[in-house]
């Protein structure tokens, strides 16, 4: 039986109560003061996250158009938050998993996800689109904080297996306040887990602001209380985002144990295509953040130290259109659904009673077929 | 052979699936060193090391969760719940994710993992500690649901539950830990989605499982005492149900009662009853019974034997499975029903 008798320290896992920045809402590189140990990624990188953060941003407008038309059940926009996604994303390595949620289409496009694979679950089908083994990203989860424990057990076990594959759990602001976060944070630091929850605090969870969500300085003060790093970095700032991600999960893998990063920021557009923000948020709040666009911000700073040039800009943005045009031609057609596959995979093999219901659902289709559309 | 207990039974099932495959890990509350507060891991972490045998932190949301995550990375996680009550934090994770993700990956991703739960009463605790929680997880597509009723088959399913592809919510009738029976494991018994008939019987059949397939078996006796032969089957995996040997019986038979700890409102008993009625109706002489628990919380201890079906809970509804009344046309005047307020031309 053993138990320690070591003093406990918090100090060096307390985050700043001003967000880590390292370019300024003008585009400019800030003072040592506000970047919390942390330099500025070299030109390579800031370019990587600039192109994915336009790719991303047209990527997800053309999914809100296709969800206005239709074509699309529902499409829970990330516009203002590509920092974080992209960000976050391009910190990872390639052993690494991913797990994101519903607003995080745009980290998955990033990771290279097939984008219509991506959509498949907001087309309104049954499954996740994607196999989570080919880029390591588990399916978009909509129960709140519920996949973070699942980063834990993965992470915990490929650790145990001597891997050194790490993972970056996406939540957001209000997730924070589910008991499974809580569960996942302690999980994660008791068992010395190699996982990075990257909170958005976009300041909203639905209709509902922060302030109503928690008491705590700031969110990542939550990772003190698990013995574990806090991090507080400006969400609009993708130099900030990759930066701190990068340390996170370099530290993480090298045994240094979990670490939670809020990342402030904010939601352009309603929660979801079918929200009404008008009743709960006032059109100056969107404006005051529209000012301090993450993307514009990398812009201004590749431009002021000669990194980028209209022309490449242009390339970008060629880019950006060249995959929303192939999204939106191929998401022109409805999908094909197949009712026979829905009892394919709920059990490794179709049990005795989902194989009579195939059949029936089987047979009224013939019928169906049979007495031409819509008839039974 | 020797006699051996449910609970070690268990165990040796748990020893042995670690032994044959290196992926398959246990774990829990109070797993590790103290062998589990039923002591079904007993001596595991010292025969493994806490890599593959440990205490987790005191939450089952985040055991069940971790165990997703363990197995996407194809771990074999066989985790304990200290107490059918206590797996309710773990409810969410089991029904959205757990029963969900080969389908939610269209089969992309299996989650090979078991979920032991110490269920139903009889052992005299206080509240909390005695629920029958089984239709919760029947109702629920994707998971396998099964539970022993004796001692070889607590070791054979259970071994068969952690070699399962699908996840599996394994539920052990916690008054029979200590029940033992002449054994030489290991041992292999019917495919864990079957079940088997107990005792054969041409007069009715009883439909138990878990704890209530004893008490079942007991009854038996007793009635054959009263002239009833009573076909006892016991039905071992809840999800997915083994209609063919149920039916099979209860064509024989042409009666059937169904008995279980549960609360009958709801519960696990009225499916079977109407998967017997609809496939039966032609050879039933009687109405399917149910036999089952109140319809309250689980009581206090000093109460709990007007909870749980008994030996003569069950000879009373074999008696009204009407041996005596033949049909008889109700001819008395039908009565017009009244119109329905607001309601007719
Ligand atoms: C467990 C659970 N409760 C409620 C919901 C319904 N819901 C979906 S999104 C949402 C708000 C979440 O806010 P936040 O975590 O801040 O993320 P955001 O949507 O702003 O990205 C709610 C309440 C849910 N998906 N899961």
């Amino acid at each position: 039986m053993t138990t320690s008798d070591a003093p406990p320290v918090a100090a060096p896992f307390l985050p700043s109560l001003e967000p880590i920045r390292l370019i300024d809402e003008e585009g400019r590189r800030t003072a040592d003061s506000a970047r919390g140990g942390f330099d500025l990624p070299g030109p390579d990188t800031l370019l990587a996250l600039l192109r994915a953060m336009v790719v991303g941003r047209r990527f997800d407008a053309q999914a809100g158009a296709l969800a206005k038309q239709g074509r699309l059940a529902v499409y829970p926009s990330s516009r203002g938050q590509e920092a974080c996604q992209v960000g976050g994303v391009l910190a990872l390595a390639e052993q690494d998993w991913l797990f994101p949620t519903y607003r995080d289409c745009v980290s998955l496009v990033t990771r290279g996800v097939d984008p219509v694979e991506v959509l498949t679950l907001l087309r309104g089908d049954w499954h996740c689109g994607y196999d989570p083994k080919t880029h390591r990203c588990a399916p978009q989860c909509t129960p709140l904080a519920t996949n973070a424990s699942h980063a834990v057990g993965l992470t915990y076990a490929a650790r145990r297996k001597g891997s050194d594959t790490a993972a970056l759990v996406l939540m957001g602001d209000g997730a924070t306040s589910e008991g499974d976060a809580h569960e996942a944070y302690n999980f994660a630091a008791v068992w010395n887990a190699p996982v990075v929850f990257l909170v958005q605090n976009n300041q909203w969870a639905i209709s509902v602001p922060l302030h109503r969500q928690t008491a705590a300085p700031t969110l990542a003060h939550k990772a003190v209380g698990y013995g574990m790093r806090g991090y507080h970095v400006d969400g609009n700032d993708a130099a900030a985002v990759h930066a701190v991600v990068s340390r996170a999960l370099a530290a993480a893998r090298a045994g240094g144990g979990p670490a939670l990063i809020e990342a402030r920021t904010y939601r352009m557009e309603p929660h979801t295509n079918s929200d009404a923000p008008q009743r709960y948020r006032d059109d100056a709040e969107v404006e005051h953040w529209r000012r301090r666009d993450p993307l514009a911000r990398l812009e201004a700073l590749l431009r002021s130290e000669d990194r980028i040039d209209d022309a490449r800009m242009a390339e970008f943005g060629a880019r950006a259109d060249r995959l929303a045009e192939s999204v939106r031609e191929r998401l022109a057609r409805p999908p094909r659904r197949a009712a026979d596959e829905l009892f394919a995979h709920v059990y490794a093999e179709p049990t005795p009673q989902l194989r009579r219901q195939r059949e029936a659902v089987r047979a009224a289709r013939a019928r169906a077929d049979h007495v031409g559309n819509g008839g039974r | 052979m020797a006699r051996v207990t449910l609970a070690q039974a268990l165990n040796q099932a748990l020893r042995d699936s670690l032994a044959a495959d290196p992926e398959v890990v246990v774990y829990g509350e109070d797993v590790g060193p103290l062998g589990g507060v039923f002591r079904v891991t007993d001596g595991l972490f010292a025969e493994f090391g806490e890599d593959r045998c440990f205490d987790s932190p005191l939450a089952e949301s985040g055991i069940a969760g971790t165990a997703v995550g363990m197995a996407m990375y194809g771990r074999r996680p066989v985790v304990e719940m200290q107490f059918d009550a206590f797996a309710y934090p773990a409810f969410q994770q089991v029904v959205s994710h757990v029963a969900k993700m080969r389908n939610r990956t269209r089969g992309n991703v299996e989650l090979p993992l078991v979920i032991r739960i110490p269920y139903g009463g009889g052992i005299g605790a206080v509240e909390h500690h005695g629920d029958s929680s089984e239709a919760y997880y029947a109702h629920t597509p994707g998971l396998r649901v099964v539970t022993p009723a004796t001692v070889a088959d607590g070791y054979s399913m259970l071994r068969e539950a952690v070699e399962s592809p699908d996840p599996v919510v394994f539920l052990e009738p916690k008054r029979r830990y200590w029940s033992s029976e002449d054994v030489e494991l290991p041992v292999r018994t019917a495919p864990m989605d079957r079940a088997v008939v107990r005792r054969e019987g041409g007069d009715l059949t009883v439909i138990a499982y878990g704890p209530t397939v004893d008490t079942a078996l007991l009854a038996a006796e007793a009635a054959a005492e009263e002239g009833y032969d009573a076909e006892v089957v016991d039905l071992r995996s809840l999800s997915p149900f083994d209609d063919e040997t149920v039916t099979a019986s209860v064509r024989r038979t042409g009666r059937a009662l169904v008995v279980h700890e549960a609360p009958g409102f709801a519960g696990y008993g009225g499916e079977v009853a109407a998967r017997v009625t609809e496939q039966c109706f032609h050879y039933l002489e009687a109405p399917v019974l149910r036999v089952c628990g109140l319809d309250i919380p689980y009581p206090p201890p000093h109460l709990e034997e007007h909870h749980l079906p008994g030996v003569d809970r069950i000879l009373d509804a074999i008696d009204r499975l009407q041996w005596e009344s033949a049909w008889v046309p109700d001819t008395r005047p039908v009565q017009a029903p009244q119109a329905r307020a607001g309601v007719g031309a």
